[in-house]
């Protein structure tokens, strides 16, 4: 198999992310930091197979986030992310 | 792909219990796992190169035809990834780290390896130097395949293998360790898997 034929959607990363935020993230609106893009974190593109989840723009595929789960801590790196909207 | 033939690996399970298996491991046998964390990244080989940056007299580049004309050495090791894979007298051929380095004059202490796709990991110098790590092209005597990190990767096997980053393009030296993509994500600076130095803190 192919990186690109094991890459999952964005809602691979739910399970983590709902680690860290209150709001179920696969549906914020998320504006890439490369290009400026936006759409729901669940159609952005996850490579869950490296140590880490790796969360990449579907138009530019920009690394937008970074999440890695050690013994006793999440670390999420959300440096690619421009700006969430998370409908209340 | 050409995995290395089931009579020379043995059974999966044969290294378990010999010593050879760092803490924590267990052996993978004839496969080969992929990790990645992007798409496959595919360079020509025409604008391929290799450079040698940062704390040095005179920033080095080498082309793919340098690279090749560099003399090659052939390597069977043993590399164990964190994700806890291990896998026994693995075949490459590549240029010695020591090799690429002697072409320049420097009092670093530190490299960072820089890869097609944006990967970075960082080594201390003393262990690219003195015939433990290689810019590897050819695995099990065929060209490096591009999902595992061809047309060349760093391999460093006595680290875990995040640290053999894939699609090399090359190195920059530096006085201070800077960490690099899973250093700076919780994952180990250093990353022995003798002393089970998977995450920041063990
Ligand atoms: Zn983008």
């Amino acid at each position: 198999m192919t990186p690109e034929s094991r890459r999952l959607d964005g809602n691979a990363a739910a399970g983590r992310l709902s680690d860290v935020f209150v709001f179920d993230a696969t549906a914020a609106r998320t504006r890439c930091g490369g290009c400026g893009m936006t759409a729901p974190l669940g159609v952005y593109h996850v490579y869950a197979d490296a140590p880490g989840m790796v969360v990449r723009c579907p138009t530019c595929e920009a690394m937008v986030m970074r999440i890695a789960q050690t013994p006793g801590h999440t670390w999420l790196d959300m440096s690619g992310v421009a700006a969430l909207d998370i409908s209340t | 792909m050409g995995f290395v033939s089931r009579g020379f690996v043995g059974r999966p399970e044969a290294r378990e219990g010999t010593g050879l298996l760092p803490p924590g491991q267990y052996d993978i046998g004839d496969g080969f796992p992929v990790l990645s964390a992007g798409p496959t990244p595919r360079t020509a080989l025409a604008d391929w190169d290799f450079t040698i940056s940062g704390e040095v007299d005179e920033p080095e580049r080498l082309t793919w035809q340098e690279f090749q004309d560099l003399p090659h050495e052939d390597v069977t090791v043993d590399i164990h990834c964190v994700t806890k894979w291990s896998k026994f007298g693995t075949t490459w051929s590549g240029v010695s780290l020591d090799t690429l380095l002697d072409r320049v004059e420097t009092s670093a202490d530190y490299l960072s390896a820089f890869c097609d796709g944006g990967y970075t990991t960082n080594l201390p110098l003393e262990d690219v130097t003195g015939g433990s790590a290689w810019i590897v092209d050819r695995y099990d005597g065929e060209q490096l395949e591009a999902q595992h990190g061809g047309p060349a990767r760093l391999l460093v096997p006595h680290l875990y293998f995040w640290k053999s980053a894939k699609w090399v393009r090359g190195v920059a030296l530096s006085g201070v360790e800077e960490p690099g993509f899973w250093e700076t994500l919780g994952y180990h600076i250093y990353g022995d898997p003798w002393r089970e130095q998977r995450y920041a803190g063990d």
